[in-house]
């Protein structure tokens, strides 16, 4: 490849472009440093920091209760589960008794979490290999989401619907219905997606083969989720330690094994269907019951190290906590998917064009926040 | 032959995909979803449970049901509530008693949480919906929630 | 209307004797300019209103009836703002840049037979000066990508001279594959030559294969999705004029519009009989021509747009290889086909 030789007068030099941390592709402020020849990159290196808020930092002057609403902040798009996972690990940790009803509907969200989160990773992969349609395809799907968790939840993005020992309101009572009719409509559209990106041949040319992440690689950079299950790597944690109502569903672990980008994106794809049919495995039976046990004002931890992970729509989110006893965390870790997906960038951007970086990292769907926290 | 199958399948994938987009070309009339929002400020009505900014509801005599527990205060991780209160003598059982005298609420702070409205033992305070928060001073962002005059409801303590 | 008559009686009565005066000439180019200019800014919001409808929105709606005047409003912006620039750039080429594209993209347009007498300037070897012009066009987004002084822009910049070069091949093959069937390289004739039948009917396989390879080679020569690579805006931000703003930027932009209204037009004349319509209602009342040019003109735009507003951008290696494997071996198998089709009188004549 090397047409340095070629002649002495026309020397090719390596070209060093910042890429970010206004970018449209890096999806936020992320900065990548990027070292081309021509079109053809050398070396990836992601610089982070830009949006840097000492979450960790903030959580050990917090109570417990006041944890959870920062971690919405981290991984806003499936915001609904960082909050279960600091409430499952609080609740572990007390070792209270969680009502069924507490455990469905908060399985029910998760999923349909996980589906806005795809639908707005859809739309914004498509916007990334230029498709600019797919976004507000992907958007208006999403919306139908949104009206659900504002009607329940209160907000759109960070709901912060979860205390330790519950929720902090009884679903809605159109909640049902709207999430039913959000299924029989967003049934009708997977195969439009599929029709509309999936199938292209532009598409198809754009991501097979391109990123190419071996299933042993997966695993030792940490990769997780979608990134890693591609890879053929089972690692959905919903499926290894099940938590909530996930123990009763029944659902496939969306796998695959080619481990490029277009195996990314149909792993996504499959999971919306797990989800649609998780969701509608417990819809019908919500069962009756409090939604919430009644926990002390000031949770106080036993002193000792509690984890708890769960599987975001990025992959898997784990949740640290150290206790001495007393009313605020001794110190939060957080291990966030988004930081070890990165990671792998450079392994399997190198070699790649330009055009391969931005659809590699479409498919990682790197979330900033949720990388510097 | 690979090579006009190629040509074939993929002149096939890209009508599939235009007949997609071609389909709501045709529909766009009824199918935008665009909400033109500045326009449909009184058809636009929040959802009830949604978080728009805490306030405190006063009945006809100007009275809310505040009693100055402070426990939304310890709730909010942010500091965005401030209460200023006081002990007055009560009249008729002559004992000590808190009452609140600001319930300041810096709004600039809020992250919209709701811890505090969870916490209130009393209902003192709630979500009320508005979200057109903007203004050009942030000092018109710190409210001061109960009323001026304003004492508590009788019978709310207990 | 009446504005409209006098300016088609000023053309009719100045075009067929030959350009005299400079004064005449000043006066058919100002024309031009005001013409297209504004022709330019409606593509614009045709372009946000399809994109719109595609995509389940309303589009500009604001300034003016549904938006009519926002273009304008936008170029009224543009006019104004300030122009910037990095410290940097070579300034004279970082200057000239803008006007090689806008003026390339005008000088094409004053060739087209709109009617039968309306056209500024009817060259005897019209479709070769417009492939020739056309590729003029690049010289001015290279300079301006190379002159701006900025990484992205440079990428850009060679970007586009690689898929200008390359689709240039096809665009000219494709036409060449219709101008064995016209025996002429005039505008005119060609649209004369499709009174027996729209010249894609009159060559019927090799003549839609030629429009469909003209079409893709067309929308990438205009730089458009998805063959956009030289703006790319997921990678390299705005490509090659990153740098630019205010009026220069808008010369740019304005150039792509224009552009792509080019392709339809000679696209138009080519395949689909220009300024004719059936039953020769143009040929007895002439001006109708013009409406009927651009209503087979803007189809041809729309479905560009179509294209636009569908796929996914290709990467710039498979750019190439769909010209290098796909398009230029079929554009050569499609002219010897056109060939034996000539040779053997097969062509559809009604």
């Amino acid at each position: 490849m090397s047409t340095a030789t070629i002649n002495n007068n026309f020397k090719s030099e390596e070209y060093f472009i910042n890429m970010g941390p206004q970018h449209p592709a890096t999806h936020g402020v992320l900065r990548l440093l990027l070292t081309i020849d021509g079109e053809i990159i050398k070396k990836v290196e992601p610089d982070l920091g830009y949006i840097h808020r000492s979450i960790e930092k903030m959580c050990e002057k917090d109570s417990y209760q006041q944890i959870v609403h920062l971690t919405d902040r981290m991984d806003y798009l499936s915001s609904h589960i960082n909050n279960e996972a600091v409430c499952l690990c609080v609740e572990n940790a007390l070792q209270l008794e969680i009502p069924e009803r507490v455990k469905v509907i908060r399985t029910i969200l998760d999923e349909l979490t996980r589906i806005s989160s795809h639908c707005l990773w859809w739309g914004v992969m498509g916007m990334d290999v230029g498709a600019l349609t797919t976004y507000f395809y992907g958007f208006r799907d999403r919306e139908m989401i949104n009206d659900i968790f504002e009607e329940t939840c209160g907000a759109r993005l960070t709901m912060n619907y979860n205390i330790p020992g519950g929720l902090m309101q009884d679903i809605h009572p159109n909640f049902v219905k709207r999430v039913k009719e959000f299924i029989a409509h967003f049934k009708t559209k997977i195969p439009e997606y599929n029709r509309l990106l999936t199938g292209n041949v532009i598409f198809q040319k754009r991501t097979i083969g391109v990123g190419l992440l071996t299933k042993e690689d997966a695993i030792s950079y940490g990769a997780s989720g979608p990134v890693g299950r591609a890879s053929g790597y089972s690692c959905d944690v919903r499926k290894h330690h099940p938590y909530s109502a996930l123990d009763r569903v029944d659902f496939k672990e969306a796998l695959a094994t080619e481990g490029d980008s277009f195996a990314r994106y149909r792993v996504r794809i499959q999971e919306m269907w797990e989800s649609i049919s998780i969701i509608e495995q417990l819809i019908d039976n919500i069962p009756e019951g409090d939604f919430k046990v009644p926990t002390n004002a000031v949770i106080k931890l036993p002193k000792g190290e509690y984890y708890q992970k769960v599987e975001t729509a990025r992959g898997e989110l784990g949740v640290y906590i150290i206790s001495t006893g007393t009313k605020n965390p001794y110190r939060v870790k957080f291990r966030s998917p988004g930081l070890s997906n990165l990671s792998l960038l450079n392994h399997i951007a190198v070699g790649g064009k330009i055009g391969d970086l931005v659809a590699t990292m479409a498919t990682i769907d790197i979330v900033v926040p949720d990388i510097d926290r | 032959m690979s090579y006009l199958s190629d040509i074939y399948n993929g002149i096939k994938t890209l009508l599939t995909g235009m007949s997609v987009t071609g389909k709501y070309f045709l529909n766009s009339r009824k199918g935008a979803i665009t909400q033109q929002y500045p326009d449909n400020r009184d058809t636009l009505k929040m959802f009830e449970r949604f978080r728009g900014e805490v306030v405190m509801p006063h009945d006809e005599n100007n009275e809310h049901s505040c009693t100055g527990c402070q426990k939304c205060e310890l709730a909010c991780p942010n500091g965005s509530i401030e209460i200023i209160w006081d002990r007055v003598i009560d009249e008729n059982t002559g004992k000590k008693k808190k009452i609140i005298d600001q319930h300041i609420y810096h709004f600039g702070m809020c992250t919209q949480c709701g811890l505090c409205v969870d916490a209130c033992p009393s209902d003192a305070i709630k979500w009320a919906q508005n979200f057109e928060n903007s203004v050009y001073d942030r000092t018109q962002l710190t409210r001061v929630l109960n009323q001026p005059g304003s004492k508590v409801r009788a019978g709310v303590e207990e | 209307m009446n504005t409209l008559i006098n300016i088609n009686n000023l053309f009719l009565s100045i075009i067929p004797a030959e350009i005299t005066g400079l004064p005449k000439m000043a006066m058919i180019a100002l024309i031009y300019l005001g013409i297209f200019a504004v022709l330019g800014l409606y593509l614009v919001l045709l372009e946000r209103k399809v994109a719109a409808w595609f995509q389940l929105r309303l589009g500009p709606n604001r300034v003016g009836y549904h938006g009519l005047l926002q273009t304008m409003a936008d170029a009224l912006k543009l006019v104004s703002k300030e122009l910037t620039g990095t410290v940097k750039a070579d300034k004279f080429l970082y200057n000239l840049a803008p006007y090689f594209v806008i003026i390339t993209s005008l000088m094409a347009l004053g060739i087209f037979p709109f009617t039968q007498k309306l056209q500024a300037y009817d060259l005897n070897i019209g479709l070769f000066f417009l492939i020739a012009i056309s590729s003029i066009g690049v010289i001015g987004i290279l300079l301006g990508g190379w002159s701006s002084n900025n990484k992205f822009s440079l990428i850009g910049a060679m970007r586009s001279g690689v898929q200008t070069i390359s689709y240039e091949l096809s665009v000219g093959l494709s036409l060449l594959t219709m101008v064995l069937l016209t025996q002429s390289l005039q505008l005119s004739e060609i649209v004369e030559v499709q009174k027996n039948g729209w010249l894609i009917v009159q060559g019927h396989i090799p003549a839609i294969i030629a429009f469909m390879v003209f079409m893709i080679a067309g929308t990438a020569e205009t730089n458009r999705a998805p063959f956009d690579m030289v703006e790319a805006e997921s990678e390299l931000g705005a490509g090659f004029h990153t740098e630019y703003s205010g009026m220069k930027f808008a010369y740019f932009f304005l150039a792509e519009f224009i552009n792509m209204f080019i392709i339809a037009a000679i696209a138009t004349t080519v395949f689909f009989g220009g300024w004719l319509s059936p039953f020769g209602v143009t040929e007895s009342i002439p001006w109708l021509g013009v409406f009927w040019f651009l209503a087979k003109t803007f189809i041809l735009v729309f479905l560009m747009m179509w294209f636009r507003w569908t796929f996914p951008r290709l990467r710039v290696d498979q750019l190439l290889t769909l010209e290098w494997k796909y398009l230029l071996p079929i554009n050569l198998v499609n002219i010897v086909i056109m060939a034996v089709i000539v040779w053997l009188n097969l062509s559809i004549q009604f």
